[in-house]
């Protein structure tokens, strides 16, 4: 797979709520790329990668959480996260007063992972399986800022690295979607400063991937799974959420 | 007007959103209003190339905007128009009612112009005596129940047909229970038909302004516009500083995606070129200042100044759609306004930039390629610096939860967890939390990837 033959080591970032409530996503993400035969090191001290904070307005906090990362990631060959929001925001946003020159070369080798797995590994197997009918929910982030996939509104060929990973993957079944590529409201802070918008447009969503009969939402970026699972546990949905690093490390 | 302006975005949105039945309704006709766009703007396959064009063309207006004025008054006086400057809203409503005054003229029709709306150009002029019918469709509903419109172009969307229905009856005199819009429309009609013939005065709105030739273009589906202007004594034309194209060529790009981006039509039904005063015909031309030099002088902001006024970020706009044009508490509402208002009045309306999730979709759809979705994330660095934050309610403590997470609190992995059920504000289960209200935590596991990870991998 690598034509160089050097094995390149790869700095996992999960981005801190992941860590506390997802850790699952996570361990996969580590587990696939190891299945890739990548050298993964996950550097104990990270934290956060300030995005909170920024979207919110306060970017001019961040920098010790900008400092923060780039001692923890500048050495690695690439970085790679299960989040393409957090990917978005270092990549738009990460700079060091001290260390630009390392800030720099933090956002050009920063990857979210199925971008990671399409564009940098070009996979083109994966012997995953995972026999169910799933919807894609692509992030705002992962989408209209990482470019995973062709936008609804551009006049542009169609393409999606999701969907092109999904279809190596046994048994499962994509549904399509009246709305493709809608946001689903989470939003950061938003989904509680506007929650009565937030919860809607979730709600919105939700219906959307139940109707057309999706058993699993899919996505890369587990904020707004969070957001979406939060309503389907309220109303008792038997639909459920997944991040894609779980599909794509599911074996039966 | 009826609005007042105690709540916030989304406080206003909450009460929309209470009317579920009547969210998803409006939600669905902007939706297909944005569907309509999108296979407009697929048949054209140079259609981003004018998105370029549209673009730069206006980079190369707002850039040399001092230039193209000039020119632009110099044609307009050659042609017969008289042109008058104004610095502000009340400039601006004064110059009107001079124009007015000088002519006796007691009554006016006026097309759509958001300008007008954002001076508040009807309550000036009715306070003086002078009476103002909005001749479009849309405005006129608004004008009856006394709201200011909540969409660019379709200023009454959030309205049912049944309501409509109700209005007519109280104001116009139909027959209760009527709700048939082609009925509604015909009733409408005939009242601003008796308009148009009797206003000697009319105003317009102006969508393009050609530098090079004087001429002005004014784009209606109704053809409200010409209805006014062909029958008035006196035709006034107000306009902002920006909306000028500096050659007639140049429309040709404009005309093909304002229609396509606003409704999915190929063009409006008139696009209308005013030049010269009929004999015994007087034109004014009004142009106005209200802010725009200022936005011109903020970088991060002054590209804001090259929209076409399509609506197309508020139909495409999930906040908006769920939430309604009248819970953004300005004239322009949507993600277009929510970038354009905090130069008008940042303490006022701080809360705009945060009524966005930032997905980006409006800059995707906008035919003049404004980076909406960074100018959002970039207002809210400088109301939290000009010290504003705290008139986002809704922002306040919560984000301050957030921003406290100081690195130094998440040295550990085990602090880091401990930070989280603490500060996240939609960890802490009760019925303060936004979160919770229709939403389940998050299940918590029983350990952390960062515990688990250093327990087996190292």
């Amino acid at each position: 797979m690598f034509v160089t033959g050097y094995i390149m080591t790869v700095g996992l970032f999960i981005p801190c709520y992941v860590n506390q409530f997802y850790p699952d996503a996570a361990k996969a993400t580590l587990q696939l790329l190891q299945k890739l035969g990548v050298e993964v090191v996950y550097p104990a001290k990270q934290t956060c990668c300030g995005q909170p904070m920024a979207n919110s307005g306060f970017a001019h906090l961040t920098s010790d959480c900008d400092a923060l990362f780039i001692q923890n990631f500048a050495e690695f060959d690439y970085i790679v996260a299960p989040s393409a929001s957090c990917v978005l925001h270092v990549k738009d946003h990460l700079h060091s007063a001290e260390n630009e020159g390392k800030a720099e070369g933090i956002r050009g080798k920063i990857y979210e992972l199925v971008e990671f797995l399409t564009d940098v590994l070009k996979i083109e197997k994966l012997d995953a399986v995972f026999p169910h009918k799933v919807g894609i929910h692509h992030s705002c982030h992962g989408l209209r800022g990482l470019y995973l996939s062709q936008m609804t509104e551009l006049n542009a060929a169609p393409f999606s690295k999701p969907q092109q990973l999904l279809n190596m993957v046994s048994g499962l079944e994509q549904v399509s979607l009246d709305r493709p590529d809608e946001c689903c409201g989470f939003g950061g802070t938003f989904c509680v400063a506007e929650e009565a918008v937030s919860v809607k447009m979730g709600k919105d969503r939700v219906t959307d991937h139940s109707k057309n009969g999706a058993e699993y939402i899919t996505s890369s970026d587990l904020s707004c799974l969070m957001h979406l699972e939060g309503i389907l546990h309220r109303n008792k949905s038997k639909v459920k959420v997944v991040h894609i690093a779980e599909i794509l490390n599911a074996t039966v | 007007m009826k609005q007042t302006e105690t709540k916030d975005h989304a406080g206003l949105a909450e009460d929309f959103i209470k009317d579920e039945e009547r969210v998803n309704w409006h939600d669905g006709a902007l939706w297909y209003i944005r569907e309509k766009r999108d296979i407009a703007s697929k048949q054209i396959p140079e259609w981003e190339a004018l998105r370029e064009a549209a673009s730069q063309i206006k980079n190369n207006v707002i850039s040399n905007l001092h230039d193209y004025l000039l020119q632009f008054e110099a044609n307009l006086t050659k042609n017969g128009v008289k042109v008058h400057w104004a610095n502000n809203a009340d400039e601006h409503n004064a110059i009107v009612y001079s124009i007015l005054k000088a002519k006796g003229i007691t009554e006016m029709v006026k097309s759509k112009s958001m300008l007008t709306e954002e001076c508040h150009l009807n309550e000036y002029l009715e306070e003086r005596g002078i009476g103002v019918i909005n001749s479009d469709l849309g405005e006129y509903i608004q004008q009856l129940d006394n709201e200011p419109p909540s969409h660019i172009v379709l200023p009454c969307i959030h309205k049912r047909k049944e309501e409509i229905g109700e209005l007519f009856h109280e104001h116009l005199g139909t027959e209760k229970g009527l709700s048939d819009p082609t009925l509604l429309t015909r009733v409408a009609r005939k009242h601003l038909r008796n308009v148009f013939l009797t206003r000697r005065g009319a105003l317009t709105g102006v969508n393009f302004a050609v530098a090079e030739t004087g001429e002005y273009v004014v784009c209606t589906n109704e053809g409200n516009a010409d209805m006014g202007a062909h029958l008035s004594e006196v035709q006034i034309a107000s306009m902002g500083l920006e909306k000028i194209i500096p050659q007639k060529k140049h429309l040709s790009v404009f005309l093909r995606l304002l229609a396509r981006s606003a409704t999915g039509q190929p063009i409006t039904i008139y696009s209308s070129h005013y030049k010269k005063p009929r004999e015994g015909q007087e034109m004014h031309l009004i142009l106005v200042d209200a802010g725009r030099t200022r936005q011109l002088g903020r970088t991060d902001f002054r590209n804001s100044l090259k929209c076409i006024k399509c609506g197309g970020c508020m139909n495409t706009c999930p906040v908006y759609r769920k939430s309604g044009g009248l819970s953004y508490h300005n004239t322009i509402s949507g993600p277009i306004g929510a970038i354009l208002a905090p130069n008008l009045d940042m303490k006022k309306h701080a809360d705009l930039p945060y009524a966005s999730t930032l997905c980006g979709s409006c800059s995707n759809v906008c035919p003049v390629k404004i980076n909406i979705h960074e100018q959002l994330y970039k207002w809210r660095q400088v109301i939290v610096k000009e010290g504003y934050a705290a008139n986002t309610k809704a922002l306040g403590m919560k984000a301050m939860a957030w921003t406290l997470a100081s690195p130094e609190k998440f040295s550990t992995a085990g602090k880091a967890g401990r930070w989280f059920l603490h500060n996240i504000p939609f960890v802490v289960n009760n019925k303060f939390n936004p979160w919770y209200k229709q939403r389940e935590m998050p299940e918590g596991p029983k350990e952390s990837f960062a515990e688990w990870y250093a327990k087996n991998e190292k």
